[in-house]
């Protein structure tokens, strides 16, 4: 038997492996579905390292496990997004932001000059996670991008506040929604603009940035440049690359980005930050993002030496509330100790951590990292399924071979 | 952003040379209906996200999909061809 048609009779979801402790599944490339493996293909896009090909058009591209062996994920390996399949290449020199809506007083339009000069620059680490990482190992699956984990990066952002922004347009009382557009559109004019909202007390958060740098540089073309929204916490679909056009409004956005897609149902995902103007009956849109873990420096089925101390890698991360503990299994969930957690860059970054431990012959050598954060939320072992295959932060199994 | 795209067949064109250019390597399944799913489907994306998405969909689950791009993202598709793409799609990319 191989190994894909193994993991096929695991479709159950769990596997019991002594009286009563369900062991999850894993989280390994064999589980995407058949035809997401078969047609992706290593692929590098202008300026960007070979990624994992998801999309060619519109491009969706994943970061490999590897390149998250830091704590930044370098601009030309930060996973690639685009819902729509049009991506004019931005000049510097020409492009403007038009800031405005129904409840400004003074509309008016900044150039990327003025931009970095009229406003304090700010500069934070943040994590920008697509909603749908990991969705790809839904179980049962689900349509859309089949991402694997890699649908995520960390980066030192910099930009002015968006509530510095928009102070100078002057907000109404009647402010409720602050409403995103950017340059791309797609194929034909029917296609639902791809235009986003966050509630007023979001945006006004003073995390929350118009941002013209990423690690440093310039952002790239495939990640938004000249400028996109940082939105420290929340999940990637807010963070509108290309921007264009910031309008504040007296009324709940309803284009189909907001009023259809990038819902979660309401009661599943309890610990949530709400964004109450956008509630439905039954679904609410996604919000900040749950705690989660990656180990990143041991694969699937790797070879071990008994006896010869090995240090396990990886990353954790949240909504915001920061990481409190990282702890490591070695053996399938049986006893966890606490992992190093490395230097702290603020609750919105990756959090690197490590633990060193000595293999043992025999045994079940399953390795399992499990990341609670500062609100005391932790990791899931069965994956909260929702259509649209969001918020998978179930608990990562590596089995290891030891000889 | 919206902008009025009048040379569809030219803009398909560009992004099979540019940066796009891998797309032209892929290769759907040999099969009665494909030559319609790709008139119809590769004016607005690439069709590995018909690979991408199988196998794991019921006629059901392409007929949902097929009726988002027409009746959300406004794709221009015949009721004839709307039956010959899912006939296509159930057949070689789904599971009954």
């Amino acid at each position: 038997m191989d190994r894909r048609t193994f993991l096929k009779g695991l479709v159950g979801g769990v596997v019991v492996t002594w009286p009563g402790l369900l062991v999850p599944r894993s989280l390994r490339a064999g589980e995407l579905p058949i035809g997401a493996v078969e047609s992706a293909v290593r692929a590098a896009l202008s300026g960007k390292k070979p990624l994992i090909k998801r999309t060619y058009r519109p491009p969706n591209f994943e970061t490999p496990v590897r390149a998250f062996s830091g704590v930044i994920t370098p601009n030309d390996q930060f996973f690639v997004r685009w819902h729509l399949a049009h991506i004019p290449q931005v000049a510097a020199e020409t492009w403007r932001l038009e800031v405005g809506g129904d409840s400004v007083e003074h509309p008016f339009e900044l150039t990327l000059d003025q931009l970095k000069r009229d406003f304090e620059p700010v500069e934070l680490f943040a994590v920008c996670q697509c909603a749908g990482n990991r969705r790809g190992f839904s179980e049962p699956h689900v349509p859309g991008v089949q991402w694997g984990a890699g649908a995520m990066g960390n980066a030192r952002w910099k930009g002015a506040r968006l509530k510095d922004v928009l102070a100078r347009a002057g907000l109404k009382s009647d402010a409720l929604e602050i409403v995103f557009d950017g340059a791309d559109y797609g194929a034909i004019d029917e296609t639902p603009d791809f235009v986003k909202s966050l509630p007023l007390w979001k945006a006004l958060d003073e995390n929350t940035l118009v941002a013209y740098e990423m690690n440093g540089e310039a952002l790239p073309h495939w990640n938004g440049f000249p400028v996109r929204l940082v939105v420290p916490g929340w999940s990637g679909t807010y963070w509108v690359k290309q921007l264009t056009s910031i309008s504040a409004m007296p009324k709940p956005e309803t284009g189909f980005w907001m009023s259809r897609a990038y819902r979660i149902p309401k009661d599943k995902f309890p610990h949530i930050e709400r964004f109450l103007s956008q509630e439905g009956e039954d679904n609410t849109p996604i919000t900040d993002m749950v705690v989660n873990s990656l180990m990143t420096n041991i694969e699937e089925g790797q070879r071990l030496h008994a006896g010869k101390p090995v240090t396990v890698k990886g990353l954790a991360w949240d909504g915001g509330h920061g990481i409190r503990t990282v702890e490591v299994s070695v053996n399938g969930g049986r006893t966890w100790r606490d992992a190093q957690l490395e230097q702290d860059y603020g609750r919105f970054s990756f959090r690197a951590w490590h633990h060193t431990f000595t293999p043992r012959r025999g045994g079940k050598s399953v390795l399992m990292a499990r990341a609670t954060n500062r609100q005391g939320s932790t990791q899931v072992y069965e994956l909260i399924f929702n259509p649209a295959g969001y918020h998978n932060n179930v608990v990562q199994r590596i089995n290891m071979v030891v000889a | 952003m919206k902008m009025l795209n009048t040379l569809l067949p030219a803009l398909v064109a560009v992004f099979s040379t540019s940066a796009f250019a891998g797309e032209a390597q892929i290769e759907l399944k040999e099969g009665a209906g494909r030559d319609t799913v790709m008139a119809n489907c590769v004016m607005c994306h690439s069709i590995d996200y018909i690979q991408m998405n199988s196998l794991f969909m019921k006629r059901t689950d392409w007929q949902a999909t097929v009726d988002k791009m027409v009746n959300v993202m406004g794709a221009p598709i015949s009721q004839d061809d709307i039956s010959v793409i899912l006939d296509y799609l159930t057949t070689y990319y789904g599971v009954e």
